[in-house]
């Protein structure tokens, strides 16, 4: 048994330690908000927060989590659903459009700001290259970071 | 009849073109009865018609027989029948029609069969009727060809809106005991102003389902839209950005398990022989498949699949695509094309005379262009979920068709249809990737081979290498100019490739002699349409001749092309409007450049003017103005949205886009040999739409693509004098 804090709540899990964090989350935890999209940390559809640090969880074994914090695009909400700034910026802005790559983009986006509450253009073009949008919402992507970082100075995960 | 594909309804449109003139008829009866049971189970749900039903508390539910991967369709469609049935906004709601017979999209084949019929506008509200006969057989229910809009909402979203809305009108004119005309729907109440009466829409519900159908609802002129033509948020982005929304991939089941899949690398080969030997022993490992054409190892969960998938060893049969390269297959174009000569292959069309418009031609342009095979890299990889038990199938996927989905479930394990479930969900991604059944085939044959609800996942490597691939081409052109350096001839010969058939063609341009001519080049992997379809590789090639042209005339591309376009001044404010916006004339710094491209396809006028920065080691493309006229636009951030889009997806395929094959397999794997464009490469896209025609509308999800590729090598062009005649731009040698 492995014991992990996914969003503030203690779960247990009975997995092979080498196991992915994405397939415990999704199939063991059953949260499918963290996606699949390369296996191999190429794309970022997969990124969760490990003690506030963006990850590519198919490339991460659930056994480095024991002990830490998981976040997962679930948890960035509050708990009466109302949108972190990062998520309202990404509805204000009309982001989405497929949306399959979305919770790794906002989770990517949620570390910038914690880490950088005012990132320049440069910034956000480095922090983000990691996360690949087939649809290609990049340029709303921006607009958004930068109304999140215009909102909220100090941003914060729920 | 068989298996559909493009092509194969456009020659099924042909023997079945009589029904067209003939079959216009108005459909019969209100069919509530029979979809009631489908769509409208819950308490106090009213359907009032096909496509509109009515709750208690006043909820209107748009029913939309299109799927989300993106384009925002479900809001635009809920928004052009909200329009019309007068209805509150925030009191509308959507639900994807079911995979059924009577919600296929009929539309599409009139669009196929018959693009340019203009039907007289009593009729307009039911020629769709004609095709749904012809339609249900061939099992359509399919989102693509950018039609959802111009096809599903004009004919049917925006009828049934009107239709709703009379049926309602009508119910609450007899129960106040007052004319028709003097009452009026507004935020989905019924009004009657003289005596200040007021109701919902609900009151009236159930007496409204007993209306007969409107035969010609009127529909509002654009001065009345109140919805239509205004920037609504989609109602799918919230659940996008919380990560509730659930895509194909999501399905969950009870005691379902999930299977890894390894294809055999060359299309048609089998698998001759497995060593599973260690497989087998691997943890949470059930079943270990050989299905002939691909091996699946079936596990407690996917990980555990995966895991032990890796260590079988296979050897696959011998196929006739062994042994073929990616120089051999452009071998094959270059000859067949040779053999072609001047008169040889299928006429596409022709005017005039064009072998001698260009022998007495005072400047001659030859050119040869190349594109390779691309992968759709959706980024949801392509999966399924199926499950066969007791002479049921229940099959979960995101699929662009989900009727033919049902119908493959249903042929593929020999249930009947109607025990066979298909369940839609988001797609994440599409981009004509999933209209192929390859995967539903797949995952309910694993399933007949199980006893319990399996999820196939493909890995990115499956998904990168077992695709329906657009399709590579060749395509060399002659031109002609006289000597003031008008265009005289056009002469163009290509591969094959799939449709639409107006792709090759250019009728928007004023040239006098022109003839297009294709031959057909087998290869062994398979096609599917990829965004844009066959405007993907004849926009770069046009655009890119016609930019040679204009050098070859001593002319600056933008206004050669105004010559080329003079009379048609739909299609020159499009061009004006984009060059306005990139500020075409005022100087770039030393090596930038700027270059435009113009292409009509899908209904919708789109030129780009794109600005590179060639001062580095590879091309970077800064800015790209994109002027667009699909008519109308129904949701002006959604058509913009579907312009950056088309921006970031052409954009990958110039820079990068290469799917190539050695020895009969693709080589390419996933994102590292088959990169995607980003961020920090996403140049600053801007957008002007032109409602130019009311009545007619364009599509939004493909136009914006085919003129990307040729702005941008134009542009490069522009700075460096270098001519790109072979995408993608990773291959040229910048230093």
């Amino acid at each position: 048994m492995i014991t992990l804090n996914v969003n503030g709540q203690a779960k247990e899990v009975d997995v092979d330690p080498a196991t992915p964090i994405l397939w415990v989350v999704r199939e063991n935890l059953k949260m499918t908000g963290t996606k699949f999209g390369c296996g191999v940390a190429l794309c970022g559809a997969c990124t969760v927060h490990v003690d506030g640090k963006p990850v590519r969880s198919c490339s991460t074994p659930v056994s480095e989590a024991a002990g830490k914090t998981i976040t997962t695009i679930e948890g960035l909400a509050e708990e009466d659903g109302t949108f972190s700034k990062v998520q309202q910026a990404w509805v204000d802005e009309q982001v989405a459009q497929c949306g399959y790559c979305q919770s790794g983009q906002i989770m990517t986006a949620t570390a910038l700001l914690k880490n950088n509450p005012n990132p320049s253009d440069e910034q956000i073009d480095a922090a983000m290259a990691g996360n690949i949008c087939r649809c290609g919402t990049y340029v709303r992507i921006r607009k958004a970071i930068k109304l999140a970082a215009g909102n909220t100075p100090e941003t914060q995960e729920a | 009849m068989g298996k559909w594909t493009r092509r194969a309804f456009i020659g099924a449109g042909v023997a079945a073109g009589g029904a067209l003139v003939v079959g216009i008829a108005v459909r019969p009866g209100n069919p509530i009865d029979r979809l009631s049971p489908l769509v409208a189970k819950g308490e106090g749900e009213k359907l009032i018609n096909a496509w509109v039903k009515i709750d208690a508390d006043n909820i209107v539910t748009a029913i939309v027989p299109h799927v989300e991967m993106g384009q925002g369709i479900f809001t635009s469609l809920a928004q052009m029948l909200a329009d019309e049935l007068d209805a509150d906004w925030s009191k509308v709601r959507i639900l994807e029609a079911p995979a059924d017979a009577k919600y296929s999209s009929s539309h599409i084949g009139r669009e196929f069969l018959a693009p340019n019929l203009e039907v007289p506008e009593i009729l307009e509200p039911t020629v769709s009727g004609s095709f749904l006969s012809l339609a249900t057989a061939m099992t359509l229910q399919i989102t693509g060809g950018s039609f959802s809009i111009r096809g599903t909402g004009q004919r049917a979203m925006r009828t049934a809106g009107a239709a709703a809305r009379e049926m309602l009108i009508a119910a609450a004119a007899k129960e106040w005991n007052v004319p028709a005309s003097e009452l009026r729907a507004e935020n989905s109440m019924i009004l009657h102003d003289k005596s200040s009466k007021s109701a919902t829409f609900a009151s009236f519900a159930t007496a409204a389902a007993e209306q007969s159908l409107p035969a010609k609802p009127k529909l509002k002129s654009p001065k009345d839209y109140k919805l239509m033509g205004k920037a609504i948020a989609r109602t799918d982005i919230p659940e996008k950005s919380n990560g509730s929304a659930i895509f194909g991939i999501d399905a969950d089941l009870p005691g379902m398990k999930y299977a890894a899949v390894k294809a055999a690398p060359v299309v048609g080969a089998t698998v001759e022989a497995m060593d599973a030997t260690s497989a087998k022993t691997m943890p949470g490992v059930l079943q270990i498949l050989n299905m002939g054409d691909f091996v699946a190892v079936v596990a407690d969960g996917y990980w555990q699949a995966e895991q032990a998938l890796a260590t079988i060893q296979t050897t696959y049969s011998k196929t006739e695509g062994d042994g073929l390269d990616q120089e051999a297959l452009f071998t094959r174009y270059a000859t067949m094309l040779d053999e072609a000569g001047d008169t040889d292959g299928d006429v596409e069309t022709e005017e005039g005379d064009v072998g001698e418009a260009f022998a007495s031609a005072a400047t001659k342009v030859e050119a040869e262009y190349k594109v390779p095979f691309l992968a759709h890299a959706t980024m949801e990889p392509m999966n399924c979920t199926a499950w066969v038990r007791d002479g049921k199938c229940d099959v979960w996927s995101g699929t662009q068709s989900p009727l033919m989905a049902r119908k493959t479930a249903a042929e593929t394990t020999g249930i009947a249809i109607d025990n066979v479930a298909y369940h839609n969900a988001y797609l994440g991604g599409g981009f004509g990737r999933r209209s192929e059944m390859d995967v539903i085939i797949m995952s309910t044959r694993i399933a007949m081979a199980t006893q319990y609800p399996v999820k196939m996942i493909w890995s990115r490597e499956e998904d990168t290498m077992q695709d329906h691939y657009r399709p590579s081409a060749t395509s060399r052109f002659e031109g002609g100019l006289d000597k003031d350096g008008k265009a005289v001839s056009w002469s163009n010969i290509h591969t094959h490739l799939f449709d639409p058939q107006e792709a090759p063609t250019v009728p928007y341009y004023n040239i006098a002699n022109h003839k297009i001519r294709k031959v057909d080049v087998p290869t062994h992997l398979r096609f599917g349409p990829w965004r844009s379809v066959d405007h993907s590789q004849h926009g770069y090639f046009i655009e890119s001749f016609v930019d040679e042209m204009a050098h070859a005339a001593g002319k600056d591309g933008y206004a050669f092309r105004r010559e080329l376009l003079a009379g048609s001044p739909r299609h020159l404010k499009v061009l004006d409007t984009a060059a306005k916006m990139s500020g075409w004339d005022n100087p770039l710094p030393e090596g930038h450049g700027r270059g435009i491209a113009f292409v009509p396809s899908f209904g919708t006028i789109v030129a780009e003017v794109a600005e590179v920065d060639m001062t580095g080691k590879k091309p970077k493309v800064t800015k790209v103005y994109v002027a667009a006229d699909p008519g109308f636009a129904v949701n002006p951030d959604g058509f913009a949205a579907q312009m950056e889009s088309s921006v970031a997806y052409g954009l990958t395929a110039a820079l990068y886009g290469e799917i190539s094959v050695k020895d009969g397999a693709v080589q390419q794997s996933n994102f590292h040999d088959y990169p995607i464009l980003r961020i920090n490469e996403m140049p600053d896209v801007v957008v002007e739409i032109i409602n130019g025609d009311h009545k007619r509308l364009g599509g939004a999800g493909e136009p914006g693509l085919p003129p990307l590729a040729p702005a941008v090598t134009n542009a490069i062009f522009a700075a460096t004098g270098n001519r790109v005649r072979e995408l993608p731009l990773s291959k040229m040698n910048f230093a």
